[in-house]
């Protein structure tokens, strides 16, 4: 029989985390979980998780901060909103996922090699720089980054039907008013 | 009424032209022709609402702002979008100490949003606002003789339940029934793509998409039809690796529910963008001319 391998003990736990991550999904309704599990029957990528929904949410509200920041299962959630609309104590459980994705990234401790943070980091900085995603170097990127020649080899195809069908543009595409964009998310980075 | 500004986001402007391509001339024929918001800038999707909160309330908050500035509600197609731009919007009004702190910086570039901007999906629009009669009105070629899937996917039903039901939606059905189609009774329609995480997770991607194209095969659908650019692209391209997978070939034409609105209202169908399919589309055709019958 498989155990998990690593023991916290009570000081290796952080109490105010769960709080932090209250606060950080607006949902204040963590503490309303029963642990009926709706929320992972409800998951369509429960199958692939480390931990399912419900048991981040045991984890957050036991303090088991490392456990949750390094998880896959944030990255693993396609924000399809199932669990949030069908749990039975109103959890936002999508929101509940962001936040612990946005702290992953706040404390770097995201899964770095895994292609979703990189991915979803990529693209913030792209459009925050640009106003606009270019699909094409979006992906250029990402292969660079998580160091996968092999995915970029297998993407050609797909890439060569899009270009045919017109589907797929060389081009940086970007905003005219970048500086005001730049200006706005500076702002917004100092004062809040 | 408001009248609405065009939202297209970065989708719609490259994989999936075929949507603007349809909808923009669709809208047209209905009476109302859509002028694009000006410099419009994306709206960052799952990415920024997973890297930063308050940026990506401010990056809605722009587009918000400018649709004020036209005294303008905004139509968004993209399911991203639409929902980017929802949850920026009660963000943004929810008084909060960071969105006051948002706002204040906003007004100081110019960009001041009071919060009187409603966003609408174009299904919405052409269900609850012209209404399944004018659209009828407007058709000059029934669509007889084809079986559709309408598949809704996440992002327009759920988390906002403001237009159709979050577990089984009706109105993209009743949108493509005006046109004369049948559609199937599709219990796969709100089940997730997988979203920005099929070009990367092979298996997972492949899966999800399996359950939805095998659903609406067994239901007899001869495609399926869709409100979303993501879900359009990830029912097509996974196609191949199901194949591999599954060693089932589906070969299933994935659609805009508005290039068979404009089908229907007599366009030709080379300006619709069918030629952008990735799957072949000439078993619709087929059907269509065989089944089809003039009003």
């Amino acid at each position: 029989m498989e155990t998990q391998e690593k023991v916290y003990y009570e000081e290796e736990l952080n109490p105010e985390f769960l709080d932090t991550i209250k606060e950080l999904s607006h949902s204040n309704e963590i503490d309303r979980c029963i642990q009926c599990g709706t929320c992972s029957s409800s998951c369509p990528d429960a199958a692939y998780m480390d931990f399912t929904p419900r048991k981040i949410i045991a984890l957050t509200k036991g303090g088991f901060e490392e456990t949750v920041l390094k998880s896959f299962t944030p990255w693993l959630c396609a924000s399809c909103y199932n669990c949030q609309v069908r749990c039975p104590s109103q959890i936002k459980i999508t929101d509940v996922m962001y936040a612990i994705k946005r702290k992953a990234i706040q404390e770097n401790v995201y899964p770095s090699r895994f292609p979703i943070p990189v991915m979803y980091k990529e693209m913030h900085k792209i459009l925050t720089k640009n106003g606009r995603s270019s699909e094409l170097w979006l992906m250029l990127n990402l292969y660079l980054k998580t160091l996968n020649p092999i995915g970029l080899i297998k993407m050609a195809p797909l890439g060569l039907k899009l270009m045919k069908t017109g589907r797929m543009s060389l081009k940086k595409e970007s905003i005219k008013n970048k500086k005001q964009l730049k200006k706005l998310l500076k702002a917004v980075k100092e004062n809040t | 009424m408001k009248e609405y500004i065009y939202y297209p986001g970065c989708s719609v402007k490259t994989n999936a032209k075929h949507y603007e391509e349809s909808v923009l001339p669709v809208f047209k024929i209905l009476g109302m022709e859509l002028q694009e918001l000006p410099d419009w800038n994306c709206c960052g999707a799952t990415a920024s609402m997973s890297v930063d909160e308050e940026k990506a309330a401010a990056i809605n908050g722009r587009l918000l702002s400018i649709a004020e500035k036209a005294q303008k509600d905004i139509i968004a197609p993209c399911a991203a979008c639409y929902l980017s731009l929802k949850k920026a919007n009660q963000f943004l009004k929810e008084n909060s100490e960071d969105s006051e702190k948002i706002l204040k910086e906003m007004k100081k570039l110019d960009l001041e949003y009071k919060g009187t901007v409603q966003v609408k999906h174009p299904v919405e629009v052409l269900l609850k606002e012209i209404g399944v009669d004018v659209i009828k009105e407007k058709v000059q070629q029934k669509l007889n003789g084809i079986k559709i899937a309408s598949y809704y996917g996440c992002q327009v039903v759920r988390p906002f339940e403001d237009f159709d039901d979050m577990d089984y939606p009706e109105s993209m059905d009743m949108l493509v029934q005006s046109l004369g189609v049948e559609t199937v009774d599709f219990t796969a329609k709100t089940k997730c793509c997988g979203g920005a995480l099929t070009a990367n997770l092979e298996e997972l991607g492949a899966r999800l998409n399996y359950i939805i194209l095998k659903e609406a095969q067994k239901k007899g659908a001869d495609a399926i039809v869709t409100l979303c650019p993501l879900c359009l692209f990830n029912l097509e391209v996974t196609q191949d690796n199901i194949s591999k997978i599954y060693d089932e070939d589906f070969k299933m034409p994935i659609l805009f529910f508005s290039q068979l609105m404009g089908l229907a209202f007599g366009l030709p169908k080379e300006e619709l963008g069918f030629s952008r399919s990735l799957i072949p589309t000439k078993q619709i055709w087929n059907k269509i001319e065989i089944g089809g019958t003039n009003v």
